[in-house]
């Protein structure tokens, strides 16, 4: 059940799936700007959106991204079904990637995706699991 | 900002049939049909002229000055856009298009493209010296960019080159020199010769800026017939030129953004495809872009609403032009330089999808709207009046229509009546026996 006073999104990510990415980004964002949030913070949850979409497509076997909204506040959780990452502040440092090249070639896998996402939230939590999956938690305000 | 925003796109409601094919079109879903008329939400409206193409009535129009309005200034000048050099045959020069204006009765000509290569050194200058400037850097050229911008990414305002347009530019230019030769500014009367109805808007409510230099806006097709008839008199005509290819190549898609060599560019026309590519840039999707030049039609300038010929074909005389006359012989003046054409004001942004100004109340609208576009058929058919059912369910939401619009549920509403009718019709008074 919906909470009154609170709008719930939820996405289905598919793993490769490059062409739907930015979907729930700009979905989340569309509603953000009908609801009269200020343009810098939709701006870091359009930003922490796709960073989270392309991470579930490029790394993961696929998961979902969910958007909570409450007046003045965001909350995406992202989550995915594995493989799950075994060192953390390896993989929270700029610039660590374990992105293939091919993927890296198409401009992807930087190593700023999970950077970004803390760098765009007020609040940021990842918890991750190997064999089970990442869920991610951002607060935006 | 109330309801008395001035735009230059409008309907004659004569011709307009109430058919769907702008509500449909409209990147901002600005327009409703109500009463078997199309009506254009005013503060929604951002003067792009997708609808004036697309209607098959020709209902959607543009209102601009006529040749008329010359005879309101002792001394009017003409501001001719770099598009309407694409206009007519290869055969004809700059020069004799320009004589043909004077023909027509204004006393001088001042090109737009001259204006645009200043717009050009300014926007560089701009640049270098402001290298903290938000990237990529949006160009404040195309007008109905500029509104699509504030009305639906109003993140990206801070992105916006606070410059002037090359039309804005060329009416200072053509301002101060009428000044020096001694017109008495009161007296001079400056119309640019346009392409597009955005630009019309753009004069009468300027962003960015409290007062336009511009105190008229005559469509390109409005004088394209009495100008082709003097063009077709002239037989030489006198050098006045002042622009070169890099002005004139303003008029299609690139051309700006070929003038910032070095600056790694992206130039995209038609509004929705512009409307994409902000979008992307919103989600950090775009890497390694310096500068975005959107055109809101579809091969830029020449593409306009208010052009003739074929688009594709102008671009084509519009290279021939540019090619014909690569480099100055003359160097640009000093004047004006970047701080001249900056922006005197800051662009805000307008807030007109908000669903409330309440944001909790917003949220529960939001809601109520999800219900509502729920139980709708999700065929976006826009017999109601709507583009799509999801408009139409915030349309509900606003008070402003109701469940029924919807061929669908009305449908449903007399199935019901009609299954209560006959469970009724089977029923008989206790005094009338069963037989």
């Amino acid at each position: 059940m919906q909470q009154s006073n609170a709008i719930v999104m939820s996405f289905a990510v598919e793993q490769g799936d490059f062409k739907t990415a930015g979907e729930a980004s700009s979905k989340i964002k569309s509603r953000l700007l009908q609801l009269g949030f200020p343009g810098c913070l939709i701006r870091r949850v359009a930003v922490a959106t796709y960073e989270a979409e392309m991470n579930i497509v490029i790394h993961s076997y696929g998961g979902t991204i969910e958007a909570r909204i409450v007046p003045g506040e965001v909350t995406i959780f992202a989550r995915d079904l594995g493989p799950g990452i075994a060192d953390l502040d390896q993989a929270m440092a700029e610039g660590f990637s374990t992105a293939p090249e091919e993927i890296r070639e198409m401009g992807f896998g930087a190593g700023m995706g999970l950077p970004n996402m803390r760098n765009c939230s007020t609040k940021f939590s990842i918890k991750s699991e190997v064999g089970k999956g990442t869920v991610i938690t951002m607060v935006i305000s | 900002m109330g309801n008395t925003y001035f735009h230059s796109v409008t309907l004659d409601k004569d011709l307009c049939r109430g058919c769907t094919n702008c509500i449909k079109r409209c990147p901002t879903e600005a327009i409703r049909v109500r009463d078997g008329k199309a009506k254009i939400i005013d503060l929604r409206c951002i003067d792009c002229g997708e609808c004036i193409r697309i209607c098959p009535h020709h209902a959607k129009l543009a209102l601009t000055d006529s040749l008329e309005h010359l005879k309101q200034y002792k001394y009017p000048v003409a501001l001719p856009a770099p598009s309407l050099y694409g206009q007519f045959d290869s055969a004809v020069t700059v020069d004799q298009i320009m004589a043909g204006l004077l023909a027509l009765g204004f006393c001088k000509v001042k090109e737009v493209a001259y204006g645009a290569e200043f717009v050009s050194r300014a926007t560089a200058d701009f640049l270098r010296e402001h290298s903290s400037f938000p990237k990529p850097a949006i160009s404040s050229a195309c007008p109905a960019v500029l509104r699509l911008i504030q009305v639906k990414f109003p993140e990206l305002i801070r992105h916006i080159i606070p410059l002037a347009s090359p039309m804005e530019t060329a009416a200072l230019i053509a301002r101060k020199e009428l000044a020096e030769e001694g017109y008495p500014p009161e007296e001079v009367g400056i119309f640019f010769i346009s392409p597009c109805a955005a630009k019309v808007t753009a004069v009468k409510n300027p962003l960015g800026t409290g007062k336009s230099a511009v105190d008229g806006v005559i469509g390109i097709a409005e004088l394209f017939g009495p100008l082709s008839k003097e063009i077709r008199k002239i037989q030489k005509a006198p050098a006045l030129q002042r622009s070169c290819g890099g002005g004139i190549g303003w008029a299609v898609t690139g051309g700006e953004s070929r003038m910032l060599a070095g600056l790694p560019y992206l130039a995209v026309d038609g509004i929705v495809n512009v409307s994409n590519v902000l979008e992307e840039v919103v989600m950090g999707k775009l890497k390694g872009i310096g500068f975005i030049e959107g055109l809101a039609c579809v091969g830029g300038c020449v593409g306009g609403p208010l052009t003739v010929v074929n688009p594709f074909m102008a671009k084509a005389r519009i290279h021939r032009l540019a090619h014909a006359k690569t480099s100055r012989d003359v160097e640009l003046p000093a004047y004006p330089a970047w701080q001249d054409i900056r922006l005197p004001e800051k662009i805000k942004p307008m807030g007109v999808l908000r669903l409330d100004q309440d944001m909790a109340v917003a949220l529960q609208k939001m809601e109520q709207m999800e219900q509502i576009a729920q139980s709708l058929p999700g065929l976006d058919c826009g017999s109601c009046g709507a583009p799509t059912c999801t408009a139409l369910a915030e349309d509900i939401v606003q008070g402003q229509a109701d469940k029924v619009d919807c061929v669908f549920k009305l449908r449903e509403k007399v199935t019901q009546l009609a299954e209560v009718m006959v469970e009724l019709s089977s029923k008989l008074p206790p005094s009338i026996g069963k037989g």
